[in-house]
């Protein structure tokens, strides 16, 4: 019925025809109406180029959309790893204790940190945040690797799947809060109007490991080495920043810190207050946003502008 | 449609220490499509035959959005729902229904509409209480019927099915042909790729042969397969009989 050589008559966008055109020769771009690239009922494919998707806001409207999708995917990643196990649910709250216990026992032998009150309150509260970037770091570099039976086979925004990392580490920390409060109460420390700051932390903290799970998780497409460099740059980042040591403990030459770590004021901020109930200045929440800003812009636009390609590459 | 991919030549040591741990990497370009063009109406349904290796699953992912071409546009009008591997976000630990959500909502759909379909979806896999066991569970002809029950209820403007269905004992292969039937009397369209001529004959109202990356023929199915048995010299009565559904 159509010839092989036919050049394909060009279809304006009309509702009532629906089927599939493909071809070699390259259409003026600009005449067609785009329309949401995964929704819609027009899609229009053309040559992968590096840049951000042509229909942006289309692009996080299907985000958005599609926000269900990420949300099973982490519960069903979580339960299915707890299934077999005999503590099943509890290793939510075995997690961080076992954790808080360990680092308590590696402080105490090199008996230098417990010199600050209320060490392992103040332990605790640094580890469950750092763990929050931990987690999402992790988890998000091997989040477009490791679901490459999904890229290859469905089209979706792949942003959904190092955002599903971030999910799986706040869900991990709502047990360890339960956890922090419980060690908090324990030792004395009274529940403190501060404790409210750290909501904003958190979600400022969020928007920084979505950023970092994004950019981490393109580089593991390219470079496939990143997640075996990952655990020795996290050690490094974590004894960087004020979870075994408290920010007003930093010697003269470790100052620089203060301003090269991103982590150090989501860290102490969190931590004062929780523990000692104190209110960070006005300018560290321009610095924390900045932070986040920049993870996020940075992180998005590498992934966004490279998404396309990864089904290749996998 | 054109791949670069690089692969690693055995090291021999010389290289190892000279390139520093990595062997000499060698770069193929593999041209898996070349210059294919059609147009495909609303309410056909289109098979695709060829060797193996000609392209057709690249083709069919280019048309579905998962891979950009590296020349060339491609505009598809209406929703795409693609059946190119069994189980794409299914969770083997979880159980069956929960399964049905995860496939669902991979494809794109939200929760409501797949928990609306649920029961629809479940009696037809006629899979009973194995719905509620993990999927480690079944047997590979259970993860078909249930990754294919899902694919197909999700009333697609254009489905895209990809050899997906050689499992399936007879009595499946009957209610999927029948199911595919119902599709179709439902103006939908549909692309199938499949090597069991049987079908792509008795389903498709067009056809194109693929070999080596180009387009070699675009028509009715009699007249492609026709000209794909000559092509592959085999004995056409043997081949036309195999049926996937």
């Amino acid at each position: 019925m159509l010839a092989q050589f036919r050049k394909p008559t060009y279809h304006r966008k009309c509702a009532s025809a629906r089927g599939v055109t493909v071809a070699k020769a390259a259409i003026d771009v600009k005449t067609v109406a785009d329309d949401d690239e995964f929704r819609g009922t027009f899609h229009v494919y053309e040559p992968y180029r590096a840049g951000l998707p042509r229909n942006f806001s289309g692009y996080l409207k299907e985000l958005w959309r599609r926000r269900e999708f990420m949300n099973e995917m982490t519960r069903a990643n979580v339960r299915a790893n707890q299934l077999d196990t005999l503590f099943g649910r509890l290793w939510n709250v075995i997690n961080p204790l076992l954790m808080g216990l360990v680092y308590l026992l590696l402080v105490l032998i090199l008996a230098r940190g417990a010199t600050i009150p209320h060490y392992f309150v103040y332990l605790l509260a640094g580890l469950f945040i750092f763990d929050v970037l931990e987690t999402s770091m992790s988890q998000g570099a091997k989040s477009v690797t490791s679901a490459g039976k999904m890229v290859t086979n469905t089209a979706f925004p792949k942003a959904l799947l190092p955002l599903s990392a971030v999910r799986g580490a706040l869900a991990e920390l709502w047990p360890s809060l339960i956890v922090l409060v419980v060690a908090a109460l324990a030792f004395g420390i009274r529940p403190q109007f501060t404790w409210v700051l750290a909501i904003p932390v958190l979600a400022l903290l969020t928007v920084f490991c979505a950023g970092m799970a994004m950019l981490l998780a393109t580089m593991q497409v390219y470079f496939r080495d990143t997640r075996s460099f990952l655990p020795y740059f996290m050690r490094l980042w974590f004894f960087a920043s004020p979870v075994l040591w408290a920010a007003d403990q930093l010697p003269k030459s470790g100052e620089f810190l203060r301003y090269i770590n991103p982590m150090f004021d989501f860290v102490a901020t969190w931590s004062n207050a929780i523990v000692y109930g104190e209110w960070p200045n006005p300018q560290v929440w321009l610095v924390m946003s900045g932070w986040a800003l920049l993870a996020l812009v940075l992180g998005g636009y590498v992934f966004l502008s490279r998404e396309r390609d990864f089904a290749v590459r996998i | 449609m054109t791949y670069r991919t690089t692969f690693e030549k055995r090291p021999t040591l010389k290289d190892s220490l000279r390139r520093v741990g990595r062997g000499e990497r060698v770069v193929r370009e593999v041209e898996a499509l070349k210059d294919v063009s059609f147009d495909l109406p609303r309410s056909r349904v289109l098979g695709i035959v060829g060797n193996n290796g000609a392209g057709k699953t690249t083709l069919v992912r280019a048309i579905s959005g998962i891979l950009p071409p590296t020349e060339g546009r491609i505009e598809i009008r209406g929703r795409v729902s693609t059946l190119l591997a069994l189980g794409v976000g299914f969770n083997p630990k979880l159980s069956g229904y929960e399964n049905i959500m995860l496939g669902g909502l991979a494809v794109g759909y939200s929760r409501a509409e797949v928990e609306e379909k649920t029961d629809e979806i479940a009696e037809w896999t006629e899979l009973g209480d194995f719905l509620e066991m993990p999927m480690t569970t079944y047997s590979s002809g259970m993860s078909a019927r249930l990754a294919f029950a899902v694919a197909v209820h999700m009333e697609p403007d254009i489905l895209i099915v990809d050899e997906a269905l050689s499992t399936g004992d007879a009595s499946f292969k009957a209610k999927a042909h029948e199911k595919m039937n119902s599709l179709l009397a439902e103006a939908h369209t549909m692309v199938l790729v499949s090597h069991a001529l049987a079908t792509v004959e008795e389903l498709c109202t067009d056809a194109i042969w693929l070999e080596k990356g180009e387009l070699k023929m675009y028509g009715t199915p009699a007249e492609v397969i026709a000209a794909y048995n000559a092509s592959t010299g085999v004995d056409p009565a043997a081949v036309t009989t195999m049926q996937d559904f």
